[in-house]
């Protein structure tokens, strides 16, 4: 067998945990009696909300209008009366404006049969108007809205597109499972995707922990016109940030600050390539997404199909409920998800796993002086020195660690992960990007 | 189902890697026990009170001033560690006074009057036994005769080998082959297991190969000669190495340069003082003989003291081995481990400061098309 690729430098390998679910079926959640939709689901600026307490929506209406260049629309994810506008609690500890559905009325769009659209007439600008008009955002949790990622600027040429399907975050198997169950409608929407970006060459990058899916999609490969192959890479973390993914691909570094493009690249999602397959195809807003509920903790783990804006908690009460108390309850991946406090937070656009973790999973420990062991600069995909970086934010000493490339730093946590000393290194990262920004703005 | 649980609330990664600061201070401790044993076993229950006397007072040191600076620290494995390695560097005969004093120096002095764990920039315990050696120098090279070579020779006490060769070779003006053989010249004991494990290895592996083996190695290798307590049983410390390698504990560059520029050095220059040519060093006696295991393996390789990157850790280990070689072959002591160590330790700062990792997408070798 041939080498499997992956990227030179750093790196951890954390237990995988995704038996839990990996053989599990997508099966539909329940659809929440209430809905709470945040109007900020994704990188930029919040959507404008559309409607008023009191007012009826239906099924995948559009109740917030995208503001500014990097915005995304929001829809309904169910029919009903509009409660409340008022401000939620998302997972990652942030609040946004959101607006509350109470379920009423009949489904009439969703699960119906539809026509096929037959989008292989229309232009490439028209495709993007319709990825826009859904609200697609990148389905991998960064939540970057798709439409913009797409507009290519005119001086750039894309050589090479990458369908992501490394699922590098453990426990998490929502993309595994697309892969399998929806392997064409993710093939033709790579198709659609290809239309748009017309690369020189299409990669799907899947991990040598999902053999039976790098099998189906390599049967499938064929279906796309282009000169397209699957990549099988070696299993490890963060094998599906897009940096290191290139870098294991193509061979080419995502200079410091720059993007993808900057190299003739473009990434996205299986997820993001399936939602706008459904949204070009079958007309259909970006209302659902796979969520894989699983952790220790959990008595019947699940891939489920879930309507956005669910209360978290229904999905584990889905799923059994607990079958002993968690220490933690992640949104996301265990890597670089959010713990969140209470389990009313929605599940939104971003939230690809709810992990619920026991205390011999969480591994927690106290935190004890820097031994200068070296570990976090070893495994930094990104070759920073995470200890100094910490340091030097500590004390207050911003400046110094913008210097040392404090904003490379994607917080994939590594560093935190390995560190023996059980320091907060991505605590302190993200705090020193935080205060290097309001310094910056103070002037 | 109940809604209403306490959740843990804490910025990613929402889990860790099994390590911690005592786990790996206490593994580092288990591998170094069979060392312990076989020097107590060798030297007697004397060496025993030696361990437990600077680990004692490590304890209790560390204890105190944690105490004063209202912090408890004990149970982290990193004072039981240092004075776990104080004991292993006396000699087994020392007055119990000598380790006590290494361990207060090496935990007071070396490592909270820079704020404890992980602010020291010398090796605790080596600094702790450099004190003593140059306060107490006799003590310090008082050499018990170990088991197995008591019918050889008369008396409690004998030179160590290396100490044996730097005297003798004092006023030499003759030639030797070596250091094994100018041992023997001078009358120095082999053990009996020596001579019979010898000539097993020569008639069952080696000679039907066309190699032989001379006496002395196997009493190195094993450890059947005076020295510190800890540092005699190269064996047994390499078996505990083996396990911190597969635990990654320690990571391989600092042993590989010290062993490897140490023992070029060696084979280079170090047939010259017994007046042969050069590249007719003896490596693997050297390799054997001063607390070289114990000092490559356990204290070089400390987390604290040594550089962070792959190069750094490179450049600390070829910088100790080339200083072992100019103290052990050149100065006027016979082992020179510590010392190196010590003096490298000096430059892990400055070596951090220019051994920067690559950065991602800034190198010019990788980045952009």
């Amino acid at each position: 067998m041939r080498r499997l690729k992956t990227f030179p430098k750093g790196g951890v390998h954390p237990p995988g945990n995704k038996h839990l679910t990996s053989g599990k079926a997508i099966i539909n959640a329940a659809i929440p009696s209430i809905s709470r939709i945040p109007l900020q689901q994704h990188i930029g600026s919040p959507a404008e909300c559309l409607i008023n307490p009191g007012e009826n929506v239906k099924e995948g209406m559009l109740i917030g209008r995208s503001t500014g260049f990097i915005s995304a629309q929001i829809h309904s994810s169910i029919p009903g009366v509009v409660k409340e506008v008022r401000d939620i609690y998302l997972a990652n500890g942030f609040k946004s404006k959101g607006v509350v559905i109470e379920m009423e009325g009949e489904f009439d769009t969703l699960g119906k049969r539809q026509e096929k659209n037959n989008w292989e007439k229309l232009s490439a600008e028209e495709l993007l108007n319709i990825i826009a008009d859904r609200g697609i955002v990148g389905m991998g949790g960064a939540t970057f809205p798709t439409h913009v990622k797409y507009k290519i600027p005119k001086h750039a040429k894309v050589e090479a597109f990458v369908v992501n399907g490394t699922e590098c975050e453990p426990y998490l198997t929502a993309d595994h499972r697309l892969m399998l169950e929806k392997t064409e409608e993710i093939m033709e929407g790579a198709r659609i995707v290809d239309k748009i970006l017309n690369p020189e060459k299409i990669y799907i990058a899947i991990e040598a922990n999902k053999l039976d899916a790098i099998e189906v999609m390599q049967k499938a490969v064929s279906l796309l016109n282009k000169h397209a192959e699957v990549v099988p890479l070696e299993i490890k973390y963060p094998q599906g940030d897009e940096k290191q993914l290139l870098k294991a691909i193509i061979n080419r570094e995502v200079p410091s600050g720059g993007l993808p493009i900057d190299i003739g690249a473009v990434v996205s999602n299986v997820g993001t390539i399936f939602a706008i397959y459904e949204a070009v195809v079958m007309g259909k807003p970006l209302i659902e997404r796979i969520v894989t509920v699983t952790g220790g903790a959990i008595k019947n783990p699940q891939n489920l199909k879930v309507r956005i804006g669910t209360p978290i908690g229904d999905l584990i009460e889905e799923c059994g409920g607990f079958s002993e108390m968690p220490v933690k309850v992640v949104a996301g991946g265990p890597m670089m998800g959010f713990a969140i406090y209470e389990l009313e937070a929605p599940v939104t656009k971003g939230t690809s796993g709810v992990i619920a973790l026991t205390k011999k999973e969480v591994k927690s420990n106290n935190q004890t002086p820097c031994l200068n062991c070296g570990r976090c600069i070893t495994v930094c995909p990104m070759g920073l020195n995470p200890t100094l970086l910490f340091k030097e934010i500590d004390h207050m000493d911003y400046d110094s660690a913008m210097e040392e490339g404090l904003m490379d730093c994607k917080e994939c946590g590594c560093c935190a992960f390995m560190c023996p000393a059980h320091i907060p290194l991505v605590h302190g990262m993200k705090l020193g990007k935080y205060m290097a920004k309001k310094k910056k703005e103070k002037g | 189902m109940n809604r209403e649980v306490d959740l843990l609330v804490t910025t990613s990664p929402q889990i860790h890697h099994p390590d911690s600061t005592a786990k790996i201070m206490w593994t580092v401790v288990i591998c170094l026990v069979p060392a312990g044993i076989w020097g107590v076993f060798l030297f007697g229950g004397k060496a025993l009170l030696v361990i437990i006397s600077s680990i004692v007072s490590a304890l209790v040191t560390e204890f105190i001033i944690a105490k004063l600076l209202k912090r408890f620290t004990v149970l982290d494995g990193s004072a039981f560690l240092t004075g776990l390695l104080v004991g292993y560097n006396m000699p087994p005969g020392v007055p119990l006074y000598i380790p006590a004093i290494a361990s207060i120096f090496a935990i007071a002095v070396v490592k909270w009057t820079f704020g404890g764990l992980g602010a020291n920039w010398m090796n605790p315990a080596l600094a702790g036994r450099v004190f003593v050696f140059f306060s107490w120098t006799g003590s310090m090279t008082n050499w018990r005769v170990p088991r197995f070579l008591t019918t050889h020779v008369d008396g409690v006490t004998m030179a160590s080998p290396l100490g044996f060769i730097k005297a003798g070779l004092y006023d030499f003006t003759g030639t030797s082959p070596g250091p094994i053989a100018f041992l023997k010249a001078g009358g120095y004991p082999l053990s009996a297991l020596d001579q019979s494990v010898t000539n097993w290895i020569n008639t069952s592996v080696l000679n039907p190969l066309g190699a032989s083996l001379k006496g002395g190695y196997v009493d190195l290798f094993l450890g059947i000669v005076p020295g510190c307590i800890g540092e005699v049983s190269a064996l047994l410390l390499l078996l505990g190495t083996v396990y911190l390698f597969i635990k990654k504990i320690i990571t391989w560059e600092i042993p590989v340069s010290y062993l490897f520029v140490f023992g070029l050095l060696i084979w280079i220059f170090g047939g010259l003082r017994f007046n042969n040519g050069l590249f007719t060093g003896d490596v693997m006696f050297n390799f054997f003989t001063g607390g070289l295991i114990l000092g490559v393996f356990y204290m070089a390789t400390d987390m604290v003291t040594s550089p962070l990157t792959t190069k750094g850790k490179l450049i600390f280990g070829a910088g100790a081995g080339f200083m072992t070689f100019l103290i052990r072959v050149y100065g006027s002591f016979p082992e020179g481990v510590s010392l190196a160590i010590i003096f490298m330790n000096i430059f892990v700062p400055l070596i951090n400061k220019y051994t920067k990792p690559v950065r991602f997408g800034v190198s010019p070798r990788g980045g952009g098309k």
